[in-house]
């Protein structure tokens, strides 16, 4: 089956609107983000407790939160997993003396003391979790620090492999992505943790690997087309690997959404943030990471050729460029 | 079929016979994180602050006691930091007796004087850094001992990140109250000779408001019943008779009223100075100090030499927790818990199942897409994307690497990268096709094009999961392995065997047809 046979999209007459969208779903995002208060942080990062009951008898979030008025603080009572479970999760805020030996599990036992009492129905206690404020910091502090060398060595790479400016628009791409995850994880109320930091990093790694891949065309086309302006080798390659693009996209999707409907509820953050990532990621691929690297260099140099208009520039050759592909390759 | 090709099949039957026989069979090969299993996963800090100030006191103690030897009695000590003490009141013709002493313990602590006969000392810095590490070390030893005891299967014990900071995860482990009391307490057991007591208050115990010289107040419950009173106190000795140190082996045993107890017998240089000392004392009181409370203080009736008892109001449960810890060895700090991660053994089946069916799932689209797209040519992908889970099964095998839940996620990635290797290689064989190369050239042009790619894509990705795994903890480190390993089976997987698989179908057919 061939889905897309020889292409022709001009997807570089696009790149001004797709910076202006992008840009827009940004600036959305992180006004929206600033509204709320930021990403909320999960325990991993803020310190607390999670506590999971696994009750006998359905048991509605009420019923808990109610028993929970005893214990001081703002408590996040919530269901968790499917409904059949009959299982809520109980986070509970940082204790300031958290620090000093047992009082880190207090809250904990504190939770289920507190809710024996209410008469509810019996559970058990199938997960805790007690971070405290120094790990808290300290993991998020390795958080940010993964993120950003891994952005910096993969800059590295990509300079060296390829050029200064291709390096660039990859790493634009790059953050495009990780600001888009984060605004859709903002928008649906998912606690940043550990798990959505890992699906941030793997989408780094993803969206980077979709870019080379093109990267690696322009390379080879811009030998095999010396004369060509960059935007329309790029264009070109763009085109020819986009049915790769496609299939590889979709089916690492279908992987996912199996991650998210299927994989529990420990890993639904994490397939949520890959989700995301992957459709912004096959996207800035596309539109962002080239575009960025043809902006670029059209400055550096080639001042003449920017006095044609820009849909011109591209339209007339691209033809004869489609044509010209077939016999050089 | 050529004779590379022929080396090349034997080569790949080789390693998918040695990979499959290396995870047979799976459920007893595949170590499960805790996340899969259930246990604990613990952090802790380790106070090292406490094994410098014990330092510090004893090598301040020591000074003193040498200075009011030579007949300097108006010398005080004290600690300034947990590292840092003061000796004030040294008279100049007492001078050269606090050099002579300080000698002793100048490598330990830099000394400055001061004013008036003030001298302060303070540990220096690669001494104390080194005392701090020593510290972290010998806990993470005796934790380790500890957690054997407990009969906990493959449990680790490792330092984490920050300097002071243990891990623990305990796989299985269901009471987890039981294991954190096992492992956090000190169990530091000191026998010390009873000056005075036991009384209700501490100021009975002191002479003119202050504690005699070379003695110590330690609190402890009334000899009787615990309800009956509040606290009371002992005035004894500073130095014990023996400690935890001097322990050869401890074990639960029962007290003549046949309530539980704690038997322990002494290594042969403890039990000459226990025996001397129990010749000389018979008729006093002999302290059982555990963490500085004493649980019981007998009398003591005669010689005792190498065997000795501690009773003191325990449970069946304590006794025998008592005799562990104290087998272990004392810890040389106290211990904090900074992280705490329980899950049940019910939880980690759930996700099991959760994440095989989400596998499943996503491999069985994966197989029907390929086919789809490619035809023949994606049974080919398939083969290959087989080969290469197996390949990465058998190698975490292979390095004792753990698999969690995020390592599942690993593996449905993996499946991903494998597919994209896969997907650029058949498309470019295409292109090459429509190029009208011949199928043979077409496949070989295929592949070799686009290697350069894949080598690319996959570097980029395994220098992400390098920091990943440099920063990760626990689950995300799972994930990072799971993911590194599929990077690299991958390699092999999308490029030798595949390019391998199409080698053996073009052979056969001499119209080289090819179904992509």
């Amino acid at each position: 089956m061939q889905i897309l046979h020889n292409t022709n999209f001009d997807f570089i007459r696009w790149r001004w609107h797709a910076l202006i969208l992008s840009s827009t779903l940004i600036i959305a995002g992180l006004i929206f983000a600033l509204a709320h208060g930021g990403v909320p942080l999960g325990i991993d990062f803020s310190g607390g407790t999670l506590v999971v009951l696994q009750f006998d008898q359905p048991v509605h979030e009420d019923q808990v939160r109610k028993a929970l008025d005893v214990v001081p603080g703002d408590k996040v009572v919530q269901k968790y997993g499917d409904d059949s479970a009959h299982q809520i999760m109980i986070r509970l805020p940082q204790v300031n003396d958290a620090e000093k030996g047992f009082s880190l599990e207090r809250g904990a036992t504190g939770a289920s003391d507190a809710i024996k009492k209410a008469g509810l129905p019996s559970f058990k206690v199938i997960r805790t979790e007690v971070v405290g404020p120094v790990v808290g910091a300290d993991l998020q502090e390795k958080g940010l620090y993964a993120t950003l060398f891994s952005i910096l060595g993969l800059t590295v790479y990509i300079a060296l492999r390829f050029r200064l400016i291709f390096a660039v628009g990859a790493i634009i791409a790059t953050f495009h992505d990780i600001f888009i995850v984060f605004t859709m994880l903002a928008f649906f109320n998912y606690e940043l943790s550990l798990n959505i930091v890992a699906a941030v990093l793997t989408i780094i790694g993803y969206s980077v690997n979709d870019t080379i891949v093109i990267f690696d065309r322009v390379r080879e086309n811009a030998r095999l087309l010396r004369r060509e302006p960059l935007d329309k080798v790029v264009n070109l390659s763009v085109n020819q690997t986009l049915g790769r693009t496609i299939i590889t996209s979709g089916v690492t999707f279908l992987s996912v959404v199996a991650l998210y409907l299927f994989g529990g509820e420990v890993l639904r953050g994490f397939a949520f943030a890959m989700i995301v990532g992957i459709i912004s990621g096959t996207y800035s691929t596309v539109f962002i990471a080239a575009t960025i690297a043809i902006i670029l260099s059209g400055r550096k140099a080639s001042a003449g050729r920017a006095a044609v208009p820009v849909e011109e520039a591209v339209e007339r050759p691209r033809r004869t460029g489609g044509g010209r592909n077939v016999r050089v390759s | 079929m050529n004779k590379s090709l022929r080396w090349r099949i034997l080569a790949i039957a080789g390693v998918i016979a040695i990979c499959a026989w290396a995870i047979y069979p799976p459920s007893q090969t595949v170590r499960l994180g805790l996340d899969l299993k259930g246990g604990v996963h613990l952090i802790l800090r380790v106070q090292t602050d406490d094994a410098l100030r014990l330092e510090t006191e004893t090598a301040m103690e020591r000074l003193r006691e040498e200075l009011v030897k030579g007949g300097a009695a108006s010398v005080t000590a004290t600690a300034q930091s947990v590292s840092e003490f003061q000796i004030a009141g040294v008279t100049p013709d007492h001078d050269a007796q606090l050099r002579q002493a300080a000698a002793e313990i100048e490598q330990t602590y830099d000394r400055d004087s001061g004013v008036n006969g003030t001298y302060s000392f303070k540990m220096k810095p690669n001494i104390a850094n080194q005392l701090r590490t020593e510290t972290v070390d010998q806990a993470i030893r005796t934790i380790e001992r500890r957690v054997n005891e407990l009969g906990v299967a493959e449990p680790i014990v490792a330092k984490q990140g920050a300097q002071d900071q243990i891990m623990v995860e305990l796989p299985g482990v269901t009471d987890v109250s039981h294991a954190k009391e096992i492992i956090r307490s000190t169990s530091l057991l000191e026998l010390k000779l009873v000056e005075q007591g036991p009384v209700s208050s501490k100021e009975q115990l002191m002479t003119n408001g202050a504690v005699p010289p070379d003695t110590e107040i330690v609190p402890g419950v009334p000899s009787g019943r615990a309800a009956e009173g509040g606290t009371v106190y002992y005035l004894v000795h500073r130095v014990p008779v023996v400690s935890g140190r001097d322990l050869r082996t401890a074990k639960p045993s029962l007290d003549e009223n046949n309530r539980p107890a704690v038997s322990f017998s002494l290594k042969p240089d403890g039990a000459t100075k226990f025996g001397n000392f129990t010749g000389s004392n018979i008729g006093r009181y002999l302290a059982i100090v555990l963490d500085k409370r004493v649980v019981s203080a007998p009398v003591i009736e005669g010689r005792i030499s190498d065997e000795g008892r501690i009773a003191g109001n325990f449970t069946q449960q304590e006794a025998q927790d008592l005799s562990l810890t104290l087998r272990s060895g004392a810890l040389p700090a106290s211990l904090t818990y900074l992280e705490e991660r329980t899950i049940g053994p019910s939880l980690g089946a759930d996700s099991i199942r959760a994440g095989v069916v989400a596998s499943l799932v996503g491999l069985g689209l994966v197989v029907l897409f390929m086919l789809a797209f490619y035809k023949l040519s994606g049974i080919n992908a398939i083969v290959a994307m087989t080969v290469n889970l197996l390949v990465l099964m058998a190698l975490m095998v292979y390095f004792h690497a753990t698999m969690t839940l995020p390592g599942i996620a690993g593996f449905i990635l993996t499946i991903g990268m494998g597919v994209d290797s896969n997907v650029l290689i058949f498309e470019r064989i295409k292109e090459e096709l429509l190029a009208s190369k011949g199928v043979r050239a077409a496949v070989q042009a295929g592949f070799d094009r686009v290697f350069l790619t894949i080598l690319d894509t996959h570097v980029a990705s395994l220098i992400a999961a390098a920091f990943l795994f440099q920063f990760g903890t626990g689950p995300i480190r799972g994930f990072a392995t799971t993911l590194t390993i599929g990077l690299l089976t991958n390699v092999f997987t999308s490029v030798f065997v595949s390019r391998a698989l199409f080698e053996v179908v073009l052979g056969q057919s001499r119209t080289a047809k090819i179904s992509i």
